[in-house]
């Protein structure tokens, strides 16, 4: 009953992987469907553009067995905006819509150019959820991205960079962070840890 | 709101963590994983680490130790220092670096900076630019990892900052070597003009003694970060003790 972080082959899983390791968890890499099925959680993790990692899903044939996981599931960054309905990102890209809303493109402004990258802050919407527990309102996480989810009722947590966006999100057993939980100093562990407890 | 980041730099060479000493190449100050958690602990928003070894001398390096800094570090870092191909910037990143910087490489062949970010995205592609002041402008040096081959390029910073930036750099850390080793703060003006030319975020080098020299390069140049090696290894300062005085300042830090 293993950790599966799912491989599509764009994603760098070194970090995600190490942050793990410290929490002692017994996680592997896979792209096989029958390990991801019987795993005890999924992470879904990715870095990249939308369109390309969407369709490594797609040819690995891994959408469906997603959408089908019963366990708790953790999408992280890239990995988290696959969950929703739509990405904007280059031609549009439909996600796996396990998360109503559209992933947009941040408005880049001077004082806010995009990517966001950096530590910025947590607006804790849901205290109550377990992703959240021991984690305090405005707490900060580390950020590197360009497109995000609007604020709402899935939210758990937001940030400010300009705009409000989803930080956090939550659907029933499929959860998402937009930041770098495994770069994210004891914070991320936290989270990290909240969910393996799940 | 973003946090202003405070950045560690140490020099690696071997897999070691170095000083430099003039004219007399380098002593051990201590094991990379050791120092690196140190600062992690004292609050580091993110660690750099230069590989002197590689930018020395060009042979390639053993990049073991990349990997055992991703398995126990919970912060971001990036690693600067011989990085000359897609192919080493993949390695470094596969093994769990999130940025890559790169200096000299990027003056002898800029289109090395739009291939990187193409192909790993611009966030990860820092460029290190070393900038003298000169009868009132500012020139980029190259090769300064060694002070026998260093040369001045005869680019203006700001013509270089303005390529840079529309070739994709992801990041700029500006290393003023007018100031660099001295303690006596960081060229503000020389910020504040490289500010003035870019959005993609500014890093200060070179300089940095007190915490009333970071709170000058937040406030006067609006620099997105600051990095320091000096203070920080020699322990004059500590990260936290910055922190609190930065906050005390109203500059939002990571606490």
């Amino acid at each position: 009953m293993a950790v599966a972080v799912i491989d599509s082959g764009v994603a760098n899983l070194e970090s995600v992987m190490g942050a793990l390791r410290r929490l002692q968890a017994d996680a592997v890499t896979t792209s096989d469907a029958a390990a991801i099925s019987k795993a005890s959680h999924v992470i879904l993790p990715g870095v990249g553009a939308a369109a390309p990692a969407m369709k490594k899903l797609h040819d690995k044939n891994l959408v469906e067995v997603i959408r089908n996981l019963k366990q708790p599931v953790l999408g992280i960054c890239l990995g988290m905006q696959l969950l929703f309905g739509h990405m904007d990102e280059s031609e549009g890209v439909d996600g796996l819509g396990l998360i109503k809303g559209t992933v947009t493109l941040l408005p880049s402004t001077p004082n806010n150019p995009v990517p966001h990258m950096g530590w910025n802050n947590l607006m804790i919407k849901q205290p109550a959820h377990p992703l959240l527990r021991n984690v305090p309102d405005n707490s900060f996480v580390y950020f590197v991205h360009s497109y995000a989810a609007p604020v709402s009722e899935a939210t758990l947590a937001a940030t400010n960079y300009g705009t409000d966006f989803t930080a956090m999100a939550a659907r029933d057993n499929f959860h998402g962070c937009q930041f770098h939980p495994e770069r994210s100093s004891a914070v991320g562990s936290q989270i990290l840890k909240n969910f393996l407890d799940m | 709101m973003l946090a202003k980041r405070i950045i560690p730099c140490l020099d690696v060479k071997d897999g070691q963590v170095v000083k430099g000493v003039q004219f007399r190449g380098h002593e051990v100050v201590g094991d990379i994983i050791e120092l690196a958690q140190r600062y992690r602990n004292e609050g580091a928003d993110e660690l750099v680490f230069y590989d002197i070894t590689a930018s020395s001398d060009g042979r390639r390096v053993d990049r073991d130790w990349i990997r055992r800094i991703s398995a126990v570090l919970d912060i971001p870092f990036s690693v600067a220092g011989g990085i000359r191909t897609i192919e080493d910037a993949r390695t470094i990143l596969a093994n769990g670096a999130d940025k890559i910087s790169i200096n000299s490489p990027a003056l002898e062949n800029p289109e090395v900076i739009d291939a990187m970010a193409r192909e790993f995205g611009s966030q990860c592609v820092v460029v290190g630019i070393d900038s003298r002041s000169e009868g009132g402008d500012y020139f980029v040096y190259q090769y300064t990892g060694d002070a026998s081959k260093t040369q001045a390029t005869r680019r203006r910073t700001l013509d270089w900052v303005d390529e840079i930036t529309k070739r994709g750099a992801g990041e700029i850390v500006l290393n003023c070597m007018n100031q660099d080793g001295m303690r006596k703060g960081y060229d503000v003006a020389q910020l504040r003009a490289v500010r003035n030319k870019t959005s993609i975020p500014l890093i200060a080098s070179g300089g940095a003694g007190t915490a009333e020299h970071f709170a000058a390069a937040f406030n006067e140049a609006h620099v997105d970060g600051a990095l320091a090696a000096s203070i920080f290894h020699k322990q004059i300062l500590s990260i936290g003790a910055v922190k609190d005085f930065l906050k005390q300042q109203g500059i939002n830090v990571r606490q």
